[in-house]
């Protein structure tokens, strides 16, 4: 068994080059939104706008200014899937497609996919869409293919600032931990490592923001998919979840998601408390 | 200082304790090289951004100054008054590296004396093309006693017995033409004695107390004394206390012990005084002590792959290579004697002028170069004034140009795009080679004029050939980046079709061209049937993983620019100290000597770095000019006696026990020079400079706070406004630099300061997103996608009085032309009180054009042609304009 | 700084000409690969050649690897070994295969006579040759031996000059310094003396 290995994405260091974003397409090919003519959003220097099926690196652009600019920063996050120890989407993928991987990464397979969507609502984090080309369900694989062959992730290797750092998860989260404290040091009172253990027991793929998780589109408190509200979707994750098991893939950590879906607790994915609105203070 | 190159390399940064970012949006526009700059921060540096916009590289920044648009004169100017008026200059430094001590000449007159021009300042009465309406005259600029820095021609003027009193008599020769002291002086090769002919007695006066009124340390003070904090904030909109915070971070980082390092890019350089800004941070980092030391140094950052080789190996019209002026008709240039007694400076490394010129000619004309006929001196073309860009676009209006290679650049949407296209329709024939079909190669069917009815396609009769370029992994060659350098890049694959390499395209047309010629007795004709053309692969050497017939061999092109023995072409010249005056080394380009000195050394191809976290420079990794030195006048890094300044800041040092210089670097010093040797009062070249003269390349051996030559508008940086700007000069009755390059025509009109037409400030830059007029990516979804379409911003406030809401299509307008764009409403910009009034600055960027996976206006139709006297680069980064809801 | 510290080192082994697989980086990272796959995802570059290259675009000269697999360039991303960006990119870098592989490259030579309205393709021997006579012509026509004009300060003066005004090139802040030398050495051969390039915008 491998050793858990993950992203931690640094907001205070990022300078929100896109470099991710690219690198993700290039190694993936995947396409450009609308045929790399998309409109100009005038939401800061954000032109993608989210996470889906053909982008799976995205970055947000956050403008904290106030009106006399006594105060003023100008945020960026390069989001991407959380990877999580207990994820929503591989519970409710009926088909086996979603698996954990050696490196306790989520990854959907697409030959296996039917493109039934069951996983993009069960995500907390709005990180699953249709890639129209293929027309299956599609995310980060956190680079599967490279990290089995020895190769740190397409965007861990492009990022210019080391804003985006790849590694084992503990050795990330310990780094993490100590440039939360440079960071409280400094000031810097309202920075935050978001995705700890205790949250879908841990991301791995987290994030040390400054802000409120709102203004990076960010649940407060990210839940599962619970059997009771979802219906026959529940139903199909338990199905998933055993194929998984047959498959032998891997151990997971902690044994996670089965029992975390149960205390999920009826919670809907529509609920007005997972809206991911982008509500930064100023765009 | 020297050397037109940055005196750093970006990986150095991390031993900077604060960077300045001025002038430059390094996190967006060098996002690879701002790595470095995390570092220092996370090491502790403080990092520093000016700019007018919050930019990428504000958000990282612990310390943001806003400054209006073309004001950073004002800015440095202040810091430098701040460095002086506080005592806070590195004294020992600035005493013993620095012209500080210096005694100028007694007629000098400064700005503060003569109400914002220097003495001398004259009419021009040259060419109108050549863009001048003043000139200066510079010998009062000159050292005391000591005019070593005077051209040829002012030593004749000196020597024929004319003075100043003279100018009007009819009698005197034109300083155009050689006179008798041309005529006296002794021919070579050798040329020694004519270096000491020219060579003035003794050394330069000095004052060690910088006490003198006429020492340059003295000029200096008087001369940045209005640069108050106050006059800070009136001319540039900075708070006074943001300003003090930055010069309060960039004193405490300076000294023995630490280091502070600029970084800049064109927003330094385009402008009606962008070299003078340079040279306010060079004249800055002076005084602080902080040139040739690790963690300090002005870092040029460039934009394009090569655009510092094709400034070394000039692909520019006032250069040849290495730095060394184009032979022209303006200048007593009628032979190679008279050329090198003009130009070359008897003292300091640049008295070697002779073997680079020698050599560069005998790698023009090989073996039809000789002693007898001046190395072929008169087939060398002369220029007779201005080609650059925006000279010849004048030109082409006119129809003195037929023919136009436009090749990698795309005017049809740069510096007054509408001008430029109207210019190109007067050509005969244009070939554009690029990868992507460009808005030049698409001028006369999809330029907006065309597209709106104005003129149409039959009404223009340019032959035009597009040819289809391979791009970077399709063609080996090297690159030299924008800390020196050079790369070399391994072709990997064939390009498709008929896409060629760059080196094929004129490989090809010199060999139809030879062929063209090659029968004409026209003795015109002799220079270019002689000029050495040797590319072709040797017998049995072409590679066989192509289908590609008639490439150039790469590496014969650069063994040429390397250098060899004339007489023996398999030895490769190791280094410029081997080039000879007499004919005997064939090299084009004395700075890159040593890049290739042997036949299976290319030393561009090295790729051994230096282990991670050791101090060092990768000697074995490429090879950087000149002599693989990466931090350029790195004696400096020593104090006076050889020793490091501190052991944190280590860099090259004297080595007692061994009698020579060592350290982590190259060291760009004579190797076994004595930190005690002394000057030879009598000695030509670097026998002229002492141990402690690290600026080898200038003629005293000095770091240069005042110039006597080499800045033709002023030996100081003085504050001028924009040739458009919201105000009159609030420092002198002198509004804009008096030798500002502008070409009155229509299309071209300027506006006065104050037009309340045109109330805004307009800067224009780059996104990281795109390159350039966008050729490299809007034709790439995966780019254009990010930033799909151009836009202005403008703050929040600027929006309310206008009636503008966020993505709104607005129209922008200037004198020279009247673009749509959307809107960018932000509070990343602020207004400011310039000169105690709301003054509203907008930013545009200039990637757009009308070929594209994504289209847009150029925002270029908005510039004009005006420029910088010395370099001929224009102004886009400070003009007027307005807007409206469209 | 794990991660920092074996940006250089993955590939080290396998050396840069080598194909592009190396175990390594995760190796020295503590994880240990010898375990069991849930699926063994071919490697899309497991059989290319990677020929060290730098990146076209700005002037921090990045180094980066240029895959190739037949013929065909298939990956290009950022070479860890290179001091410059230890494997970093921009978004343009990172961009640069779809700078050479994309269909909206122009593979022919287009001509366009005076006058015309539409685009031709051309053979490019054809094209290569008029070129030539078309130079030809121009500084022909054009070309000064004795130069008449005034100098800085107003003085008619007479000057050998060897020259034509009537060619202008520009261009070579995007091309090799390899280039740049033969276009500058054949213009300046010609006696073309309008030679410029992006350093000056």
């Amino acid at each position: 068994m491998a050793e858990p290995m993950g992203f931690f994405t640094d907001v205070t260091v990022c300078i929100g080059c896109k470099a991710c974003e690219v690198a993700c397409k290039q190694w993936n090919q995947l396409p450009a939104n609308e045929g790399g003519a998309p409109l100009l959003s005038g939401n800061s220097y954000d032109n993608t706008g989210t996470l889906d099926g053909t982008t799976w690196r995205h970055v947000r652009f956050v403008e904290d200014f106030s009106e006399d600019r006594e105060h003023g920063r100008w945020l960026m996050m390069s989001d991407v899937c959380k990877h999580c120890v207990q994820a929503g989407c591989l519970e409710v993928c009926p088909t086996g497609a979603i698996i954990r991987t050696e490196f306790d990464t989520v990854v959907i397979q697409s030959e296996v996919c039917n493109g039934c969507r069951a996983c993009i609502p069960a995500c907390p984090f709005d990180v699953i869409d249709i890639n129209p080309v293929n027309n299956t369900a599609m995310k980060c694989t956190l680079c599967y293919d490279r990290m089995q062959a020895g190769m740190i992730p397409a965007c861990a290797q492009a990022c210019p600032t080391d804003s985006i750092m790849f590694g084992p998860i503990e050795q990330l989260r310990e780094q993490a931990d100590a440039r939360l404290e440079t960071l409280h040091q400094q000031g810097v009172d309202d920075a935050s490592i978001y995705g700890r253990e205790e949250m879908l027991g841990g991301l791995n793929a987290f994030f040390l923001i400054v802000g409120p998780p709102e203004w990076y589109g960010l649940p407060e408190e990210p839940r599962l998919p619970s059997s009771n509200s979802l219906g026959g979707e529940g139903f199909m994750g338990t199905i998933s979840a055993i194929v998984m098991v047959v498959l032998g893939a891997i151990t997971f950590r902690k044994l996670g998601p089965m029992r975390r879906r149960d205390e999920a607790n009826g919670t809907r994915l529509d609920d007005p408390e997972f809206a991911h609105e982008d509500s930064p203070p100023q765009a | 200082m020297g050397r037109g190159a940055a005196t750093t390399f970006a990986e150095n940064l991390r031993d900077s304790d604060c960077i300045v970012i001025e002038g430059s949006n390094m996190a967006e526009n060098h996002p690879v090289a701002f790595r470095w700059v995390m570092e220092a921060k996370r090491a502790g540096a403080t990092i520093i951004s000016v700019d007018p916009r919050f930019t990428r590289t504000s958000a990282m920044a612990d310390i943001y100054a806003p400054i209006r648009p073309g004001t950073d004169i004002a800015f440095l100017g202040g810091l430098i008054n701040y460095v002086i008026e506080n005592d806070l200059y590195f004294h020992d430094y600035v005493v013993n590296y620095t012209n500080a001590a210096t005694i100028i000449d007694d007629d000098f007159q400064d700005t503060e004396d003569l109400d914002g021009v220097f003495s001398g300042l004259v009419e021009y009465l040259g060419d109108p093309i050549n863009g001048f309406e003043f000139d200066y005259e510079t010998d009062t600029w000159q050292y005391r006693g000591f005019p070593q820095t005077r051209s040829g021609r002012q030593a004749d003027a000196e020597e024929a017995g004319e003075v100043e009193d003279d100018d009007d008599d009819e009698n005197d020769l034109p300083d155009s033409v050689a006179g008798p002291y041309f005529e006296q002086a002794p021919d070579g090769p050798p040329f020694d004695d004519l270096i000491r002919y020219k060579r003035p007695d003794g050394m330069p006066e000095e004052d060690p107390s910088l006490e003198d009124p006429n020492c340059v340390f003295q000029i200096i003070r008087r001369h940045f004394s209005r640069y108050t904090p106050e006059m800070v904030e009136r001319i540039t909109g900075c708070p006074q206390d943001k300003f003090l915070e930055v010069a309060e971070a960039l004193t405490e980082n300076s000294g023995a012990e630490r280091t502070a390092a600029f970084c800049y890019a064109v927003a330094w350089t385009q402008h009606t005084k962008g070299v003078q800004m340079i040279g306010c941070a060079a004249l800055l980092q002076l005084l602080l002590g902080n040139i040739g030391r690790p963690g300090g140094g002005i870092l040029a950052l460039r934009g394009h792959a090569t655009i510092q080789g094709s400034t070394d190996v000039p692909t520019l019209y006032h250069s040849i290579h290495g730095y060394m002026p184009h032979p022209t008709t303006l200048s007593p240039h009628e032979s190679m004697k008279n050329y090198i007694l003009n130009e070359m400076q008897p003292t300091g490394y640049w008295a070697n002028l002779p073997s680079f010129l020698v050599s560069y000619m005998k790698s023009m004309y090989g073996d039809a170069a000789t002693e007898e006929n001046d190395f072929g001196w008169d087939w060398h073309p002369k220029i007779t004034g201005d080609f650059s860009h925006m000279a010849s676009m004048v030109r082409m209006t006119r129809g003195e140009i037929q023919g136009f290679f436009c090749m990698g650049q795309n005017p049809a949407t740069s510096l007054n795009g509408k001008f430029e296209r109207a210019a190109m329709r007067n050509l005969r024939w244009l070939v554009v080679k690029d990868i992507f079909e460009t808005e030049s190669a698409a001028f006369w069917y999809a330029a907006p004029e065309v597209q709106n009815g104005e003129i149409s396609p039959e009404e223009i009769d340019t032959e035009v050939f597009f040819i289809p370029s391979a791009a970077v992994g399709e063609m080996g060659g090297s690159f030299t980046n924008t800390q020196r350098w050079v790369q070399w890049h391994e072709k990997a694959a064939d390009p498709p079709g008929d896409c060629r390499s760059d080196e094929w395209f004129t490989h090809q047309l010199a060999l139809r061209l030879k062929a063209l010629y090659e029968d004409s007795d026209d003795p015109r004709d002799e220079g270019f049937q002689n000029l050495l053309w040797d590319f072709d692969y040797d017998p049995g050497e072409y590679p066989d993983d192509t289908r590609i017939q008639g490439e150039p061999d790469t590496e014969k092109i650069l063994k040429e620019i390397n250098g060899y023995l004339t007489d023996d072409p398999d030895q490769h010249l190791r280094g410029f100290a081997e080039l000879r005056d007499d004919g005997s080394t064939t090299c084009a380009s004395w700075i890159y000597c040593g890049i290739f000195p042997s036949p299976d050394e290319n030393r561009a191809r090295r790729r051994e770095p230096d282990p991670i976290d050791t101090p060092g420079s990768h000697q074995n990794w490429a090879f950087s000019w000149p002599d693989n030195r990466r931090i350029l006048y790195n004696r400096a890094s020593a104090d006076p006696e050889g020793n490091p300044w501190s052991e944190r800041k280590r860099w090259v040092w004297w080595d007692e026990d061994e009698g020579r210089w060592t350290g982590y670097d190259s060291p760009d010093f004579t190797l076994d020079k004595p930190p005690g040797a002394e000057a030879d009062p009598e000695g030509i070249g670097l026998d002229a400079h002492s141990g402690t003269d690290p600026f080898i390349m200038m003629g005293d051996g000095k770091g240069w706070l005042f110039t006597p030559t080499g800045m033709i508008d002023g030996p100081l940086p003085t504050h001028y406004e924009a040739a458009e700007s919201p105000i009159e000069n609030p420092l002198y009755q002198q509004d804009k630099n008096p030798l500002t390059k502008y070409w009155p025509a229509e299309g071209n009109e300027m506006i006065t300061p104050g037009d309340p037409n045109f109330p805004y400030v307009i800067t224009t830059y780059r996104l990281t997103e795109h390159h350039l007029s966008g050729v490299m990516t809007r034709w790439l979804p995966w780019l254009s996608e990010l930033q799909p379409e151009l836009f202005i911003e403008m703050s929040e406030e600027l929006a309310r009085d206008r009636g503008i809401g966020n993505t709104d299509w607005v129209r922008i307008t200037t004198p020279r032309g009247s673009i749509r764009a959307k809107a960018l409403v932000t509070r990343r910009l602020r207004p400011l009180v310039i000169d105690g009034n709301v003054v509203h600055c907008v930013g545009m960027p200039f990637h757009w054009g009308y070929m594209g996976v994504v289209t847009g206006e150029a925002t270029n139709d908005l510039t004009s042609l005006v420029g910088d006297p010395n370099v001929s680069i224009h102004e886009g980064k400070a003009f007027m304009c307005d807007i409206e809801p469209a | 700084m794990a991660v920092k510290s074996t940006r250089r080192t993955f590939l080290k082994q396998s050396g840069l000409l080598a194909a592009g697989t190396a175990a390594g980086s995760l190796t020295s990272l503590g994880v240990d690969l010898g375990t069991k796959r849930a699926l063994a995802t071919e490697l899309r570059i497991r059989g290319a050649q990677a020929y060290p290259s730098i990146c076209p675009y700005c002037a921090v000269g990045c180094g980066t690897l240029v895959h190739v697999e037949d013929g065909q360039i298939v990956n290009i991303e950022g070479n860890p070994e290179s001091p410059v960006n230890v494997g970093t990119l921009c978004p343009k870098g990172a961009a640069t295969f779809q700078l050479h592989v994309n269909p909206n490259r122009i593979t022919n030579v287009l001509h366009r006579s005076p006058g015309a309205t539409e685009w031709e393709v051309w053979d490019l021997d054809e094209a290569m040759d008029r070129i030539a006579e078309l130079v030809k012509e121009a500084r022909d026509e054009t070309f000064i031996e004795q130069w008449e004009g005034v100098d800085d300060e107003g003085n008619e003066v007479t000057k050998l000059a060897n020259f034509t005004p009537a060619i202008f090139t520009l261009g070579g802040a995007t091309m090799a310094n390899e280039w740049n030398h033969i276009h500058q050495k054949l213009m300046r051969g010609l006696g073309v003396v309008a030679i410029e390039n992006q350093a000056r915008i």
